[in-house]
C-alpha cells in the first residue's frame, strides 16, 4: 500500500508543535513512531494532510527519575524502556511488559506516549499504567496540565486530548520498596486479548490497603477491579484468589470480537486475575 | 515542504536522495534496486520487510523514507563481503533454513540486529527475538539453528 500525499512538519520545540497543532487543527496528527498512525493511514481509515513530527524535540527523548517519580518523555520508545536500567529496577513489571509489546520492530519505533494517544483497546501499557497511578503531562497554548491515564483514555481510539494538546511526558509515581507489581496477559496474535495488572503492598502475607488491579484489552478502556473487600486478605488463601477472580469478571463488559467471544474473555479475565496474584507473590513481575 | 533531500548511509555508502514525505522506506530501497527487501503483510506483523535503521530492526513498509535522514540503513544486500556471504547467510544455507525464501531477508536482518546486540544468545532468546518474523513454509527450527550457528562456535548449545 502506498500513502496518499502529506507534509511532515518537523517541530524542534514543544511550543512549535503546539503552534502547528493550532494552525492545522484536525488536518494534522502528531507523529512519532508511526507504528499505529501510518498503519491507519495505509489502511485508509484515517487521513491527515499534515503530520507534526515531534521526534526532533530533544527534551521529549529522555527518561528521568527523581526520588518519587519516573518521567518518560513522549518520544521514548518501547525498545528504550525495555532496556532502561532505571525502569528495570524501579518498575520491573513495566520493563517486562515493554519487552512483550507486539514485536521487535514495533518496539524499536513505537513510543509509549503514542500507544496511549492512539487508545487502541488491545494494548498492554494502559492497564499497568492505570494500576500504577500514572499520569500524562499535556501541553497546549493554554499551558500545562496533568491527567491520570485512567482519564486520558475515554473510549476505543478516543482520548481526552484537546485539539491543540500534546502529550509531552508520562509520569509514574515510584512505588515504595515493599510494593509488588505484575502484568500478565493472554495473547495469540500481535495484540493482547486480555491483560491484567496488579500493584499491591503485601506484608506478612496479607494485603496492606486494597490492591490495585486493572484489566486491559477486554473493554474499550482499562477497567479497575473493585478490591476493597480484599484489604487485609491472606494473599495465599485460595478464597482470596477466587474473590479477586470474581470481582475481575464482574468488572468487565466484554464483547465478541476476533480475540474471542464475550464469555470466553470473561473467563480469561478471572484466570488471568488469579495469575496476576500468583505473579505478585512469586516476586515475578 | 512535501519533498526534501535526505542524506543517509545506505549499506555503507553515503547517499543524497530527494524523496517526498509520504514515501515509505521500502519504496525507497526497492526503487534503488535493492529488491531483497520484501513487502508481505504491509502491517508490521510479518517481518519480511525488516531493515536496520541505525542498527535497530524496523518494518520498512511502515517507516517513512525521510526517517533515514542522517542515519544508517542496512538491507540484506549490504551483508555479503563481495562473494563471501555473511555468516548468517551461510548458516541459513547450511541449515536449509528456507524454502521459498521470501521471508529470509527479513529473518536475516532481524537476526543480525540480535547478534549485534547480543552475540551469544541461547535458543530461547533467539525464538523470543524472532517471534515477530513469520515463515509460512520452512518451519522455525532450522531458522533458530541457523541463527545459533552464526552466533559462533564458542556458544554453548542448549
Amino acid at each position: 500500500m502506498v500513502l496518499r500525499r502529506f507534509d511532515v512538519h518537523r517541530a524542534t520545540s514543544v511550543a512549535e508543535a503546539v503552534a502547528l497543532r493550532q494552525r492545522y487543527g484536525e488536518d494534522a496528527a502528531v507523529y512519532a513512531g508511526g507504528t499505529e498512525l501510518l498503519l491507519a493511514m495505509k489502511l485508509g481509515v484515517a487521513r491527515w494532510p499534515h503530520l507534526i513530527d515531534i521526534k526532533p524535540i530533544d527534551p521529549l527523548r529522555r527518561i528521568a527519575a527523581t526520588k518519587n517519580l519516573l518521567r518518560i518523555g513522549a518520544t521514548v520508545t518501547h525498545w528504550e524502556l525495555e532496556r532502561d536500567p532505571v525502569v528495570a529496577k524501579a518498575l520491573p513489571a513495566l520493563a517486562r511488559l515493554e519487552a512483550g509489546v507486539a514485536n521487535i520492530r514495533v518496539r524499536a519505533a513505537g513510543t509509549l506516549a503514542g500507544n496511549l494517544a492512539f487508545a487502541e483497546p488491545h494494548a498492554d501499557p494502559p492497564a499497568l499504567l492505570v494500576a500504577l497511578g500514572a499520569r500524562v503531562v499535556l501541553e497546549s497554548a493554554a499551558g500545562t496540565r496533568a491527567l491520570p491515564v485512567s482519564e486520558l483514555i475515554t473510549g476505543m481510539y478516543q482520548t481526552a486530548l484537546g485539539p491543540d494538546e500534546l502529550i509531552v511526558a508520562i509520569e509514574i509515581p515510584l512505588p515504595a520498596r515493599d510494593v509488588r507489581m505484575a502484568y500478565v496477559k493472554f495473547q495469540v496474535l500481535e495484540r493482547p486479548s486480555v491483560g491484567v495488572a496488579a500493584v499491591a503492598t503485601v506484608r506478612d502475607g496479607r494485603f496492606v490497603g486494597a490492591p490495585s488491579v486493572v484489566v486491559g484489552a477486554v473493554d474499550e478502556v482499562p477497567r479497575a477491579v473493585p478490591t476493597a473487600e480484599l484489604v487485609g486478605a491472606d494473599v495465599r488463601d485460595p478464597r482470596t484468589a477466587e474473590a479477586l477472580a470474581q470481582a475481575a469478571r464482574a468488572a468487565v463488559d466484554p464483547s465478541d470480537d476476533l480475540a474471542g467471544s464475550a464469555d470466553y474473555k470473561r473467563h480469561l479475565v478471572g484466570v488471568f486475575a488469579q495469575r496476576a496474584l500468583g505473579s505478585l507473590m512469586a516476586g515475578v513481575a | 515542504m512535501g519533498k526534501r533531500e535526505i542524506q543517509l548511509r545506505l549499506n555503507g555508502s553515503d547517499r543524497r536522495i530527494e524523496v517526498e514525505d509520504q514515501v515509505l522506506l521500502i519504496e525507497l530501497v526497492r526503487s534503488l534496486g535493492l529488491v531483497g527487501t520484501k513487502l508481505s503483510c504491509d502491517t508490521q506483523v510479518c517481518g519480511a520487510c525488516t531493515v536496520l535503521l541505525d542498527g535497530r530492526p524496523v518494518s520498512s513498509c511502515t517507516t517513512l523514507a525521510i526517517e533515514a535522514d542522517g542515519r544508517a540503513v542496512a538491507t540484506i544486500e549490504g551483508l555479503a563481503d563481495g562473494t563471501k556471504l555473511h555468516p548468517l547467510q551461510q548458516a541459513f544455507i547450511d541449515r536449509f533454513a528456507f524454502q521459498c525464501g521470501y521471508c529470509t531477508p527479513g529473518m536475516i536482518m532481524a537476526a543480525k540486529a540480535l547478534l549485534d546486540e547480543r552475540p551469544d544468545p541461547d535458543a530461547a532468546a533467539v525464538r523470543r527475538w524472532m517471534e515477530g518474523n513469520i515463515c509460512r513454509c520452512t518451519g522455525y527450527q532450522t531458522i533458530v539453528e541457523a541463527v545459533l550457528d552464526a552466533a559462533g562456535p564458542t556458544r554453548s548449545r542448549p
